[in-house]
């Protein structure tokens, strides 16, 4: 095992039921770099970031950070690992305030438990004011349910940067937002990259995630099919080409893969 | 091209930067609306029977017995917020209610004075509600059902025990424990009993959980979308225990308070009047049943409000006949009332 490798998952296996959503997959996430985290629908793209993200504890296989095994592993784990998920579904408390929803679960609080309100008022603008991401005048004691789709993903993303995370997992961050805000996703990326964090970035959209990414690691029912280096793909349509040829045979030609770019 | 020397570039101002702060009173208003709205009902509610017989609703002396019957309603009412808010319900508390009576009384036949026998009662109500708490979250039942079974089984567990006899031991009336609980301070011409001030001060103290504790703030994220306070490592399954536990310990409040309150005599059927009672002050006092959000004080402005109907009917001069329409009046207006303030935002 190389020494840059963050997070790595070992011959993970995830049932649901009779459902084998995840059959053996090995996945080393290594510092620094953005992943591109590719597959279609249904083969196992989401139950994979819910591993990482300490969601689903495997059944079977292990998880290793910075070399060494975690166990159990739970949300806490992986947070307290250094591994922020911005979910797909966001994961907020629409009911709340910015604020709360930023320090959901990792509350700015006393020892005896009682929460710093004010410390965490001034934290939240302080991070809103480092992401820049709302588009209209706001306060940190909105309620997330009146904020826009994009101010919604503001929030996820503050909350994942407040720690300093070294690994953020973006899954499917730019759906259903606007051309201006997925903009802004990328630039923020591009920000947590170069100040020397990992970044795991999910996507549906190939042309989005190879302009981003600097390897790519492709998952079909439940395995992983290929993963590689972007100077191994001649560009996106080589991608998407390879992940035709993925979905119809079940294997991708690896051989194409071996062409220098 | 122009020659004129472009103005120094300044970093566009953050949003946050522009924002209009918020006056004082509205920002009260945001925070605290539904205990507000809570308030200003109780506050129509006594106007209404007030305008009817103002010699009567005038007199200090008139609320003596209102002050002597309240807290029980206040202490579990406020406790509820908890339940409801984590998303939860619960109604066993009156079976929790009357065991705890019950074993506070055989503590004190047995020998035990009253504090220490009190003390030991609360323990029971917090592993009560423990057991049930641990029986909805990890025996995935609803607690709805859950908690309607459990009732009947506590209840028959009393029932076969007590064999349908009353507790009693009179000559702990008076004793200093007795006092703790019931003693009265003359407050200009209001006679205010000590388990009053104890209902306040539980009050107070589960509104600084509420609000400002790490456990409060987490019933209510739980409630508003389990899901991402799992994901975001909440562990989900002890704070809803948690909100039971709370609820089990106010039960056993209530149990130790009802009994000293009828002179030291535990009744089997101790307790079971107060589960619709507790249910309406908390949804009159402006918790929304769908989770999520609360306010403690309201519970407390809701218990107020229930409490006083009956009485306040009667002494209004409406005979009694009309209370039940009258709850059930103030019950829907409130509600939609609240419905104005504070739709569900998702």
């Amino acid at each position: 095992m190389t020494a840059d490798v963050v997070v790595e998952l070992c011959d993970i296996v995830k049932r649901f039921g009779s459902v084998e959503a995840l059959s053996g997959v090995s996945l080393a996430v290594r510092h620094g770099e953005v992943l591109g985290l590719l597959g279609d629908n249904g083969a196992g793209k989401s139950t994979l970031v819910k591993t990482l993200a300490g969601v689903h504890d495997p059944d079977e296989g292990e998880i290793r950070v910075r070399g060494r095994k975690v166990s159990p592993w739970t949300p806490r784990a992986a947070r307290d690992a250094g591994i922020e998920t911005v979910f797909q579904d966001r994961a907020l408390a629409p009911q709340h305030s910015i604020v709360t929803n930023i320090f959901m679960g990792r509350e700015i609080a006393g020892s005896l438990g009682f929460v710093r309100h004010a410390r965490q008022v001034e934290e939240a603008g302080r991070l809103m004011r480092e992401i820049g991401f709302t588009s209209k005048v706001f306060d940190p004691e909105s309620t997330v349910g009146h904020l826009s789709g994009g101010e919604r993903q503001g929030v996820a993303i503050a909350r994942a940067l407040y720690n300093r995370a070294d690994v953020i997992v973006l899954d499917e961050p730019t759906t259903a937002l606007s051309l201006t805000e997925t903009q802004k996703v990328f630039r923020f990326v591009e920000a947590v990259k170069a100040s020397g964090r990992t970044v795991v970035f999910i996507g549906h959209n190939i042309h989005h995630v190879f302009d981003i990414a600097d390897r790519f690691f492709v998952i079909d029912r439940g395995r992983a099919a290929f993963e590689g280096q972007k100077s191994r793909f001649d560009g996106p349509e080589h991608l998407i080409a390879l992940m035709h040829e993925l979905a119809e045979t079940g294997r991708a030609d690896l051989a194409a893969l071996r062409r220098p770019a | 091209m122009t020659e004129t020397a472009a103005p120094p570039a300044q970093p566009p101002a953050s949003p946050i930067d522009r924002r209009v702060p918020v006056g004082r009173l509205r920002l009260l208003y945001r925070r605290n609306g539904r205990a507000l709205n809570a308030l200003v009902t109780l506050l129509l509610v006594w106007a209404f029977f007030a305008a009817n017989n103002p010699a009567l609703f005038l007199i200090p002396g008139y609320y003596n017995a209102f002050l002597f019957s309240v807290p029980a309603t206040i202490i579990m009412t406020t406790a509820l917020v908890f339940v409801v808010v984590a998303g939860e319900i619960d109604l066993a508390f009156p079976s929790v209610i009357g065991a705890s009576g019950g074993v506070f009384m055989t503590l004190v036949l047995l020998g035990l004075p009253i504090v220490p026998a009190a003390l030991v009662t609360l323990a029971l109500g917090a592993a009560i509600g423990a057991g049930i708490g641990a029986i909805v979250v990890w025996g995935r039942i609803s607690s709805l059902v859950a908690t309607l079974g459990l009732n009947f089984f506590i209840v028959g567990i009393v029932n076969l025990l007590a064999q349908g006899r009353n507790i009693e031991s009179r000559d702990s009336v008076g004793s200093w424990g007795y006092q703790v609980f019931t003693g009265r301070w003359d407050v200009l011409g209001l006679q205010v009993p000590n388990h009053f001030l104890m209902a306040l001060l539980w009050t107070a103290l589960l509104y600084i959980v509420f609000r400002h504790h790490r456990f409060g703030l987490r019933v209510q994220l739980v409630g508003d979308n389990a899901d991402s306070a799992r994901q975001m490592g909440i562990n989900i399954d002890m704070v809803r225990v948690g909100a039971f536990v709370v609820s089990g310990v106010a039960a056993a409040l209530c149990g130790v308070i009802l009994v000293q309150t009828a002179n030291m005599v535990w009744f089997p059927t101790s307790g079971r009047a107060y589960l619709l009672i507790a249910l309406a002050a908390l949804f009159v006092g402006g918790t929304p049943v769908w989770g999520g959000v609360g306010t403690i004080w309201g519970a407390f402005f809701g218990a107020l409000t229930v409490t006083l109907i009956p009485s306040g009917a009667v002494g209004a001069g409406f005979a009694g006949f009309w209370t039940d329409f009258i709850f059930g009046l103030v019950i829907i207006l409130t509600m939609v009332a609240h419905r104005f303030s504070g739709a569900r935002v998702r």
